[in-house]
């Protein structure tokens, strides 16, 4: 049974306010996974606090990085159970876990982070395992706005 | 912020390897454990030799990308388990 939307509401917004989309529809993650250009971060949310505790900030010091992806977003694990689904449909071969977190790079899955490799860790360690995922995908912030300006 | 769990073992919410003397190991997220044994949720069983694979290899995979569940819950009686390990440790 889904958790109280109000408990639910600060884990939302803890992505939310730093610029992650939330995708809160099956329509919506097809939205986002059809997009293929580029590189994107899809963060599987969760209220488990022996784990989600940590993802939540490590993504956010992680966004703070000179490098980043394109495109942010989240779906929730248990509450939007639809969107989940249907995200993780796109993951056939990675068994369900929450949080985790799904790098892709021009449509492909690069990088994966199940939740047992948040678990026990504390924030700057999630932050480390993906600034270095962000170093070896991701274009610098300024290169990445004139190659998104010149294509307009 | 997140929700917290008092009064459970140190392991909870972790992802734990819990192998035995025999040819099962048990791969499952503890939810508890004291002298009579350890509780996993979502738990997958893999017997060694199981689609080929030995106890060593289906470990590398699992500590790759998880493990498909199997059981919802499982109570591994003491006397099964010779070693508990996290997952997320290998």
């Amino acid at each position: 049974m889904p958790y109280s939307p109000m408990l639910v509401k600060p884990m939302r917004e803890e992505l939310t306010e730093i610029g992650v989309k939330e995708l809160m529809t099956p329509a919506e993650v097809d939205a986002f996974m059809n997009e293929k250009t580029g590189t994107a971060m899809l963060v599987v949310n969760s209220v488990c606090g022996c784990a989600a505790g940590m993802a939540r900030p490590g993504i956010r010091l992680a966004l703070r990085h000179e490098r980043r992806p394109d495109r942010v977003a989240s779906v929730f694990a248990g509450q939007d159970v639809e969107a989940t689904a249907r995200a993780r449909g796109y993951f056939p071969d990675i068994p369900p876990s929450s949080p985790s977190i799904a790098f892709l790079k021009d449509g492909e899955l690069v990088y994966f982070l199940p939740r047992h490799r948040i678990e026990g860790r504390d924030a700057q360690m999630v932050a480390r395992d993906l600034v270095a995922v962000f170093e070896e995908h991701c274009a610098p912030a300024a290169a990445a706005a004139e190659t998104t300006a010149a294509a307009h | 912020m997140g929700t917290f769990h008092q009064n459970k073992s140190p392991l909870h919410g972790i992802t734990v390897v819990v192998d035995t003397d025999g040819p099962e190991v048990f791969v499952g997220r503890c939810d508890d454990e004291d002298e009579r044994g350890i509780v996993l949720d979502d738990v997958d069983v893999h017997r060694d030799g199981d689609g080929g694979r030995t106890k060593q290899q289906y470990l590398e995979r699992a500590a790759r990308l998880g493990v498909w569940s199997k059981h919802a819950r499982l109570f591994i009686p003491r006397e099964r388990v010779a070693s508990v390990r996290r997952l997320g440790e290998i």
